[in-house]
């Protein structure tokens, strides 16, 4: 399993660094965004800096989704899933591996995210080691709970605009724990103690284990 | 008719009795609440509404987990799942309307952050959600198959969500808005009134269920009609390609059985 | 008597509502080439993709290796290559990494790839470019290299002549009469019918859904080129 995860993740990764569809499509994205609160919420008081958690996971999320709706696509090319099940890859494996390629994918997103946060609002970050494991985990339970559903819906042609109907309800207690893991770490200073975080790695992995375990019904039938 | 169609006729039957009478009692009979007036009446409308949900959804989570597991595969389960996940998402939008009606004059808004009330919209979006997933078309295994996925997903992410949205309620804000003084004492005629109300709005639930099962049934036998139709229909339409194509060809076949 | 690879009894397989095998008696052997004739939308392909365990059976039975489709479609691909009409191939991936990964995939080493590459003709400039920038006939020539890649035990080619050259067409001949001389069975959609019919052992032939008959090659004459 972790074979076949290993080669459909780096294959993911290649075909992203060649295409830079995510690269030209998600950073101008995220940076426009990030300037259009700027406007919209005003720069004045401390507003933008409290705000900051939530417009980073509602962005982050968003960017995600994208990153899916990309890792599907291609797939679909060609038929290239076809391929994938003719070679006998291990379903598990093929799951663990887009997984893994999204998130990676959502991790750049995020660290320019980031950046953006610091430079553009003024946040100071606290509680680095809280805020580092926070993203993972939120990361880990969104692109499973999106690799997953973009799997059960990919043979619809309105696949692009029923993910984000699947995805973001089903997620929202990762958007609700993250953002809160992120107040606490910037605005109170918390640790990794954080009960929020405990709530992430438990969602992350719960649905690390669905997708593992249902993917190969997905696939086949 | 048979037994079994009576029997759900005689749900059907009971169930908007029963629902007749909750109107009469809960309008009628039970005098207004101290506190809250006649907005008390909703009492025995909402929690029967809201309890038909979750049970709608406590059953399909079960089918889709018998459609799943392999030894018990039947798409009787996939069935069973639908009509009762369709049921349920009738049902949540009522809890959410009823609610909605009662929260603007009892607290001034017609929503409101509450954990229950957050919980059942986000219910409602998952299980719509899963409704979506089943119209993908499909073999009818196939969609069994994802809906069934769906159906399990969103089993198990219904009380992290709710988990979520309590603690966030309750590390960040407070108190909640349910104010256990709001809450009408029940006794009496008003405790007859609601059991009542969640009887017949469970075999209201049941009467549905089952009538929404047997359209799924008889949709699946139209189906297979139509593709016996279909098959027949492509196998005794003329081999005018056969004939026109290669006519000394078919003269060689060793084996032609299959064209009836 | 040789050893039997493949069977479909009273198969029916339905695309949605519609069935694309209406009625399918089909049987392949060990080291054989079967021609599957027929007009488009006669259900070659889906016949094709039902022996890759690609779609469900709807009615009927089938078997490959032995093993029952109707039980577990994924433990007969191990024996199978299938070059199918979409290229499975990735567009933003060169044409060397896409045989690359079809490689690890299959578990094989890299040097398998090299000689490869040259039976197929591919030259080193064509190995680099990404394989949207290919040509029809070089993208057939790609997914023909990796459906044989894992030297399959059941070979399934739809329509592997199409789109290439003389000399394309005459590879994909040689091909299939290599392959099944090494005890490969190949089973091929083709509209090549005069090519096609030459190298097969037996010829089977579709029309709306169902298998009309089949002929041994000696009775092949009889098919002109449609």
């Amino acid at each position: 399993m972790f074979h076949d995860a290993m080669i459909v993740a780096l294959k993911d990764v290649r075909i992203e660094l060649r295409s830079k569809v995510l690269l030209n499509q998600l950073l101008p994205f995220v940076l426009v965004v990030l300037i259009l609160f700027g406007f919209a919420i005003g720069t004045a008081n401390q507003t933008l800096v409290q705000v900051s958690p939530g417009i980073f996971w509602v962005v982050a999320f968003f960017a995600a989704i994208l990153a899916v709706e990309r890792s599907l696509s291609v797939e679909s090319d060609n038929h290239a899933k076809e391929g994938l099940m003719v070679y006998g890859l291990e379903p598990a494996g093929v799951f663990l591996g887009k997984l893994i390629a999204v998130m990676v994918e959502c991790f750049a997103v995020e660290v320019v995210l980031g950046l953006g946060v610091v430079v553009l609002y003024g946040v100071k970050l606290h509680g680095v080691m809280l805020l580092i494991l926070a993203s993972l985990f939120a990361t880990l339970g969104l692109a499973s709970v999106g690799v997953l559903f973009g799997a059960l819906s990919a043979a619809t042609k309105v696949r692009e605009t029923l993910l984000p109907l699947l995805v973001l309800p089903a997620t929202a207690p990762v958007l609700l724990a993250a953002t809160k893991a992120w107040e606490d770490g910037i605005v109170n200073h918390s640790g990794i103690g954080d009960p929020w975080l405990g709530l992430l790695v438990v969602f992350g992995l719960v649905f690390l284990a669905i997708g593992l375990v249902s993917f190969e019904s997905v696939l086949e039938d | 008719m048979n037994r079994s169609g009576v029997l759900v006729r005689l749900i059907g039957l009971l169930a908007i009795i029963g629902i007749v009478g909750t109107y009469w009692m809960g309008l009628v009979v039970t005098p207004p609440d101290v506190f809250q007036g006649n907005l008390v009446r909703l009492v025995y409308l909402h929690p029967p509404v809201a309890w038909v949900a979750y049970l709608a959804y406590g059953v399909t989570s079960l089918a889709s987990i018998a459609f799943l597991w392999k030894r018990t595969r039947n798409l009787k389960w996939d069935r069973l799942a639908a009509s009762s996940a369709e049921v349920g998402v009738l049902f949540t939008g009522l809890t959410l309307v009823t609610g909605s009606i009662w929260g603007r004059p009892t607290w001034g808004v017609w929503w409101t952050w509450d954990a229950r009330l957050t919980t059942t919209a986000l219910l409602f979006l998952l299980y719509l959600g899963y409704l979506a997933i089943r119209r993908i078309p499909g073999d009818r295994y196939k969609v069994g198959t994802r809906s069934a996925v769906a159906g399990l997903v969103a089993f198990i992410d219904v009380p992290i969500v709710h988990q979520s949205v309590v603690w966030w309620k309750t590390l960040h804000q407070g108190a909640t808005v349910l104010n256990p003084s709001l809450s009408p004492k029940i006794h009496g005629e008003m405790a007859w009134t609601l059991l009542l109300g969640f009887v017949s709005f469970t075999l209201l639930y049941v009467w549905f269920t089952i009538k929404r099962y047997q359209v799924a049934s008889m949709t699946d036998e139209l189906e297979d009609v139509e593709v016996d139709r279909m098959i027949r229909e492509r196998l005794e339409s003329d081999g005018g390609v056969l004939s026109g194509g290669a006519p000394r060809a078919e003269s060689n076949f060793v084996d032609g059985g299959s064209l009836k | 008597m040789a050893k039997k690879v493949a069977e479909v009894r009273d198969g029916v397989v339905l695309i949605g509502r519609f069935p694309a095998i209406a009625n399918c008696n089909f049987d392949a052997y060990e080291g054989e080439v079967v021609y599957l004739s027929g007009p488009n939308g006669s259900g070659k392909t889906t016949l094709l993709r039902l022996l890759a365990g690609l779609v469900p059976l709807a009615r009927g039975t089938a078997t490959v290796f032995g093993l029952d489709l109707a039980q577990n479609r994924r433990a007969i691909r191990d024996g199978i290559g299938f070059c199918a009409h979409q290229s499975h191939l990735y567009d933003d991936l060169t044409v060397l990494e896409n045989l690359h990964f079809a490689a690890s995939a299959l578990r094989l080493p890299k040097p398998t790839i090299d000689s490869l590459l040259d039976e197929f003709a591919l030259p080193n400039r064509v190995r680099k470019l990404p394989a949207q920038k290919l040509s029809a006939g070089q993208r057939k020539r790609v997914s023909l290299a990796i459906a044989v890649m894992k030297s399959p035990h059941l070979l399934l080619l739809d329509e592997p002549h199409s789109s290439l050259d003389d000399d394309g067409k005459d590879m994909v001949d040689r091909l299939m009469r290599r392959y099944a001389e090494a005890g490969t069975t190949v089973v091929v959609a083709s509209h090549e019918t005069k090519r096609s019919a030459a190298i097969a052992d037996r010829i089977y032939r579709f029309d709306k859904g169902a298998t009309l008959g089949m002929q041994s090659s000696g009775q092949a004459e009889g098919l002109g080129d449609e």
